[in-house]
């Protein structure tokens, strides 16, 4: 009871800090551009201001540039440590993410087939078919090995992941060639150069899709705490709630790794942060990861563009010289259970 | 009949039966043991009882309803579970444990326990005395500590019928019997309770009812006194028993050694 004022202040406060964020964003990089003029060029594009503040050329780098760009980052942020929190939950295993089950590995590969097969336009529909394809392998693997134990899923997802990998390379050392072979390789190693509205707008529709399904799941999640025999006890389908939560792990993996490519440790650290200042209970704690998630990508791609202006980092790099340590650090606090 | 009531249980695990046509009969309200060597099939027993494992042949009645086709989530508000051992690694405070017995009883769209579900809490924390750690971690706490938390979170699902198993492995002697005493209170409020253990003269002083499992069988059941015998200790535990009465001393104690030819030394208990 005390603790629940405590929890929607929090989630109030991370909103309030993703909205100022986003306004913040928008102002960095070369072209100088004031927190007021992106509101109001927001404003009129909405049509509730008649003046547009900026001249076409600056309005186009606000509108079709920067701000698709930072939305599409909030968003993949927020869907990449909901994964992450539902794999972590459901594995039962602190190290786990969507990359730990092969899901990102799996969309990779849908994406690059459907790319030098010349269907660039589907590339989302790839990544999501790749991923949901990781997803069932694993899972039949596991079931092979004689049942779906997270030991197993896991050990299944690692194979995956290093078959997809080997494929992805292969298809690309025989068909790419020059600019598309150092497009491909800038965006599997993680990057969102280049977003446009569509590209917001799918990540946006994967979230309205899925975000709910996981959020609504949070005392199912909560009762996962000791194992499923004990989730069982409590009343919880253990067998529909792990499918559905699976599923949507997997479409959320698909559409973010068609957008922003490979992009690690995201749905690791944010979680396992969240989880240190607010504790396991998943009603506090899924909304919190959605949003520190998008507010820790958000920045993590705007230092990925300005750092080296006007060379871009891929954001992978960033996240992995931020989640390598603190991944280190995971290990060695878990270091009897693993 | 009233109670807990397990007909012809078949559990099978790897193509082979792990449970065979156990049967038993815990009357409501009172303590019943659940005895037996290792790999007897004490744990797997008690989760089919509450639809944890598929039963392969035989039904599971709890005062004449079938718990075997119940729905899981009013199974949960009927009976709880405590396992042998519960580790986490999720961030959990020891409250946060004790809330997790009041799911059962909340809505999906529910954002945590609500008033009613934390005076249930409050009052099972009291019970078990571990009111004081109620916001420490979980995983801080000493084996016997986790296991009176469980025993909380348990008593938190307000059941009417409550499986332990071996819920004073992990406690010192004065806590077990405190633990024990709280369980009898509980069952002369109405409560069922089953516990699978170990340790014979706990069974005899606090169980109205033993059952006794050897090979995934039943093949012993009724009152304390009318079960332990030096025969049917020598056949399931392959152990020389015997059985004396103290005065003052309401169970009977069963002082054990090894069956002669399987080692070397005294080994009593």
């Amino acid at each position: 009871m005390r603790r629940r004022p405590a929890s929607f202040l929090a989630s109030a406060g991370l909103v309030v800090l993703l909205l100022a964020s986003a306004t913040l964003a928008v102002t960095f990089g070369p072209a100088d551009i004031s927190a007021g003029d992106a509101w109001m060029t927001v404003l009129h594009h909405l049509r509730l201001a008649d003046t547009a503040p900026l001249s076409p050329l600056r309005d186009a780098i606000v509108w079709e540039l920067r701000l698709p760009r930072i939305l599409a980052a909030a968003g993949v942020g927020a869907g990449l440590a909901l994964a992450g929190t539902v794999m972590q939950v459901l594995t039962r295993n602190p190290l786990a993410d969507p990359y730990l089950l092969g899901l990102s590995s799996g969309a990779a590969l849908g994406a690059v087939g459907f790319l030098l097969a010349g269907m660039a336009l589907l590339m989302p529909l790839g990544a999501f078919l790749g991923s949901l394809a990781a997803l069932v392998l694993a899972l039949a693997i596991a079931r092979l090995l004689g049942g779906a134990t997270p030991t197993r899923a896991i050990l299944a997802g690692i194979s995956i992941a290093a078959l997809a990998s080997a494929a992805t390379s292969l298809l690309i050392f025989w068909s790419a060639t020059g600019d598309s072979y150092r497009e491909i390789l800038s965006w599997l190693m993680g990057s969102l150069s280049g977003t446009t509205w569509g590209d917001t707008g799918l990540v946006a529709l994967a979230l309205v899709v899925c975000a709910p399904v996981i959020l609504l799941s949070g005392r199912g999640l909560d009762a996962f705490a000791f194992g499923d025999a004990a989730a069982a006890s409590l009343g919880i389908d253990i067998v529909r709630l792990r499918w559905t939560l699976l599923t949507a792990t997997a479409l959320l993996t698909g559409v973010m790794v068609a957008i922003g490519g490979a992009i690690g440790f995201v749905g690791l650290v944010v979680p396992h942060a969240v989880r240190l200042a607010v504790g396991s209970r998943h009603r506090v704690l899924l909304p919190a990861s959605m949003l520190v998630g998008a507010v820790f990508m958000l920045w993590t791609d705007t230092a990925a563009r300005s750092l080296f202006d006007p060379r871009e980092l891929p954001v992978g790099i960033v996240t992995a010289l931020v989640g390598a340590p603190a991944f280190l650090l995971i290990l060695l606090r878990y270091r009897r259970i693993t | 009949m009233s109670g807990l009531v397990l007909r012809d249980v078949e559990v099978r695990a790897g193509g082979r039966a792990i449970v065979a046509d156990a049967s038993l009969a815990a009357p409501k309200g009172r303590v019943t043991g659940l005895l037996g060597p290792n790999g007897a099939g004490k744990s797997t027993l008690l989760a089919a009882t509450l639809g944890l494992r598929r039963l392969a042949q035989g039904s599971v009645h709890f005062d004449g309803l079938d718990l075997a086709a119940m729905p899981a989530a009013e199974r949960a508000r009927l009976a709880a579970y405590v396992e042998q051992s519960a580790a986490t690694s999720e961030r959990l405070t020891v409250r946060d444990v004790v809330a997790l017995g009041r799911i059962p009883y909340q809505s999906v769209w529910q954002s945590g326990p609500g008033a009613g579900d934390e005076a249930i809490v409050a009052s099972a924390l009291a019970a078990l005395g571990v009111t004081g750690f109620g916001d420490r971690l979980y995983q801080t706490l000493s084996g016997g500590e986790q296991q009176r938390v469980q025993i909380a979170r348990a008593l938190a699902q307000e059941p009417t019928l409550l499986l332990l198993d071996e819920p004073t492995s992990h406690l010192d002697i004065e806590a077990q019997l405190t633990t024990l005493d709280l369980l009898r209170e509980r069952a002369q409020a109405g409560c069922t309770i089953i516990l699978a253990m170990h340790d014979l003269n706990l069974a005899a002083r606090h169980c109205d009812h033993l059952a006794v499992m050897k090979d995934g069988r039943v093949v012993a059941e009724g009152a304390p006194a009318a079960v332990l015998s030096a025969p049917l200790l020598l056949d399931v535990y392959g152990v020389h028993a015997t059985i004396v009465q103290l005065p003052g001393h309401g169970a009977p104690l069963v002082v054990y050694d090894r069956a002669r030819g399987s080692g070397a030394g005294p080994d009593s208990g």
